[in-house]
């Protein structure tokens, strides 16, 4: 018997004997499951969110490192927003997106994160916490983290402006997001948004059928092409969401678009196939297609990246034993291991110092420096993504996290722009 | 023996499934479709909202369709081209297996030779268009090494037209196999005796077989436009998700957890399709005809 059930033994009053029987009780009628998982306390996290992140290595190490057994539940971006609200008590701990929180906060579901609890958690990017990139402000507009980064008490439902020990999530991974092309068949410079809508690529554009993140992508064409300045694009006014929507439904019913792409394989299809030269793209993407020997390029461009960034958080339904197992585990994902996998597939990791100790010198300078590479580039699964001299796109940490222009958000109007969105569809 | 009300005490379980597993969550879904909503809750209510948001500009006639009837419009299309098509196939298919196919036995292995495409599922038998009509797909490269064309063709992909290639080739089925039913039931001696007195071959499947093959005729009907109605996989998958569906949208509401929105879209069109059902169901009597 385990220290914390003897521990619970010793305070038994007669009360909680008599519930406690009852439950046993209740127990053995469905087979004795749970007895069997209270006296052997195995460490088990059923881990929710989008299967990019789910990687198989990161269950094992964490398994072997910890003991703890990560059951992943995998499923779509929208469907983890969905399985907080309707299902908070089907998982102990959930890796979600910054732009979901202003739905997710005000149910009450997620309970605030305890950032006393977080070894690492001064060393956090600034990024996050302050919106600072080597101490140079980044473009805020749409759900910067920052904004959404504290909770004003543990089980509160509204944001807090000033820093306090409660954080809606803590960070694991982000990215700058961009366009990709395939530079062999358009064979010249590509370098801002507006070429999306170039009737140079007419038939050979895509954009993500994601109402929320493709406007996003479709908000940076426009300001690119000159026709609107929005103050800001992850919140827009009835009127802006229209304009946006005009300009998009024109191209559409010129033919600018050979199709649009709402899973990640398909917008890998589309590039690999050559059927689109030009498309948002999301970068594990790009290496995807880069692994099949195609040329593909996810492409700098002089307005900016959108950014997006993701964290852990907890349900309110959870026990003390389960929290603490969580937060272990959490502390362990930002003390280098699983940083250092995350940075070797293009992503970025929230705690950079521990995830540089993790990572040898030649991948530092390819991955976060942005200088050629020293010998070929390996992915965590031993795929090359790169040869000795090459560079990576888009550069630096401080190039590509540095130009950020907006962020993945929800708007105040959220409802009005999927109308609208379908709308753009139906046209 | 037997009392008078035993058939409707035999016909409780299957009625009780049918409440339970039909009636009571389409209720749900239209007591829903009343109901106010956030971002991330539900409020029960009795507002016209989410039916007013539906409808919202579809009747003023000066804006052009509005994206409802825009969506239903090209919905209907599609419905109509895949049932003109497929009981044009399936007709003759079944036409061919029962009267020209003499043995018994050739008949099962012509029949079950059909069914061989259902060894995969719908969505690989789908997805294996897309290599086929893509840009550089075998047919664009097929025909240009042919020399018969200069560019590929950009409209075999992601248009219409693959949209309704890729309905009929996955639901021809649906007409062959109940039209094949009733056929094989029709008696021989009637095209006997039509023949003896002087009928040509299409007075034959006029005057003869497609009276009585109605019945499977309306019964696949039912099958295919219930189906393509309310399909949006196909739509999306072959048509590059640039062609509007029904279906489509109230996806894109359920995964923003608009499900009021969602549910007034389910009920207007579970409505439709029913009264499609309904129409058909006057023109023949299946239940007497079977």
């Amino acid at each position: 018997m385990s220290k914390k059930t003897q521990e619970n033994m010793a305070g038994l009053s007669r009360r909680s004997f008599i519930k406690g029987a009852g439950t046993l009780a209740a127990a053995s009628m469905f087979g004795g499951v749970a007895p069997y998982v209270m006296s052997n306390e195995k460490k088990v996290l059923r881990y929710l969110g989008t299967a990019v992140n789910q990687d198989t290595k990161i269950g094992e190490k964490a398994k072997e490192d910890l003991g703890i057994t990560i059951e992943y539940i995998p499923v779509t971006t929208d469907e983890v927003t969905k399985r907080i609200l309707t299902q908070p008590n089907s998982f102990d701990l959930v890796d979600t997106e910054y732009f979901s929180l202003k739905k997710l906060v005000p149910s009450g579901n997620l309970i605030g994160m305890n950032a006393n609890k977080i070894k690492e958690f001064d060393n956090i990017v600034t990024a996050f916490t302050k919106g600072e990139v080597a101490g140079k402000k980044i473009g805020d507009q749409g759900t910067a983290p920052k904004k959404v980064f504290y909770k004003d008490g543990e089980n509160s439902k509204n944001f807090s402006s000033t820093p306090t020990e409660w954080v809606t999530l803590i960070p694991t991974v982000y990215n700058a997001d961009t366009l990709g092309i395939r530079p062999d068949l358009i064979g010249r410079p590509i370098n801002s948004w507006s070429e999306l809508l170039n009737p140079e690529f007419k038939g050979k554009a895509s954009i993500l059928n994601i109402p929320s993140i493709g406007i996003m992508d479709a908000a940076m064409v426009v300001e690119a092409m000159g026709e609107y300045k929005y103050p800001d694009k992850g919140n827009m006014t009835k009127k802006e969401i229209d304009l946006t929507m005009k300009i998009m439904t024109e191209a559409k019913k010129a033919g600018q678009f050979r199709a649009f792409w709402s899973d990640f394989n398909e917008s890998v299809n589309l590039m690999a196939s050559g059927e689109v030269v030009i498309q948002s793209m999301w970068s594990p993407a790009i290496t995807a297609v880069r692994t099949k020997g195609i040329p593909c390029v996810y492409q700098p461009l002089k307005e900016g990246y959108r950014a997006w960034a993701a964290g852990f958080a907890l349900p309110s339904t959870i026990k003390g034993y389960q929290a603490d197992l969580a937060y272990e585990f959490i502390n362990w994902f930002l003390s280098g291991w699983a940083g250092a996998y995350l940075n070797r597939q293009g992503y970025y990791s929230a705690v950079l110092s521990t995830a540089q100790a993790n990572m040898e010198a030649y991948e530092w300078d390819y991955w976060m420096l942005g200088k050629p590479a020293a010998k070929d580039i390996m992915s965590p699964n031993g795929q090359k993504l790169a040869s000795a001299g090459e560079v990576r796109d888009g550069g630096s940490y401080e190039d590509r996290m540095g130009s950020v222009a907006c962020w993945n958000a929800v708007m105040d109007e959220n409802r009005y722009m999927v109308r609208k969105w379908n709308e753009f569809i139906a046209s | 023996m037997v009392k008078p009300n035993s058939s409707s005490i035999l016909a409780v379980p299957f009625a009780l499934v049918l409440a339970l597993f039909f009636v009571l969550p389409l209720l749900l879904v239209v007591v829903v479709s009343f109901w106010d909503y956030t971002e991330y809750s539900l409020i029960p209510d009795l507002i016209l909202m989410n039916y007013e948001e539906l409808f919202y500009g579809c009747f003023d006639w000066n804006e052009g369709l509005c994206t409802t009837f825009a969506t239903y419009l090209s919905t209907f299309k599609y419905v109509f081209l895949t049932w003109f098509l497929t009981l044009g196939i399936g007709f003759g298919v079944a036409l061919y297996l029962v009267f020209c196919v003499q043995s018994l036995k050739m008949q099962i292995v012509l029949f079950l030779v059909c069914t061989i495409p259902f060894w995969t599922s719908n969505v690989i038998r789908m997805i294996s268009w897309i290599p086929l009509l893509g840009r550089n797909g075998i047919v664009n490269t097929g025909l240009m090494s042919m020399g018969i064309i200069d560019e590929p063709i950009e409209w075999l992909l992601y248009s219409g037209f693959s949209v309704t290639l890729g309905f009929v080739h996955l639901y021809s089925l649906f007409m062959v196999v109940p039209i094949f039913n009733s056929m094989a039931k029709i008696d021989r001696s009637l095209i006997e005796a039509a023949k003896d007195s002087g009928a040509s071959a299409w007075q034959i499947i006029t005057n003869i077989i497609i009276p009585l093959s109605r019945s499977g005729i309306m019964i696949g009907s039912i099958f295919v436009i219930t189906i393509v109605v309310g399909d949006f996989i196909t739509i999306g998958v072959l048509g590059g998700q640039q062609i509007a569906s029904v279906g489509k949208i109230i996806y894109v509401e359920m995964s923003y957890l608009q499900f009021p929105a969602a549910a007034a879209n389910a009920v207007v069109l579970v409505s439709i399709t029913l009264l499609m059902v309904a129409a058909m169901m006057r023109i023949v009597n299946v239940r007497k005809e079977l």
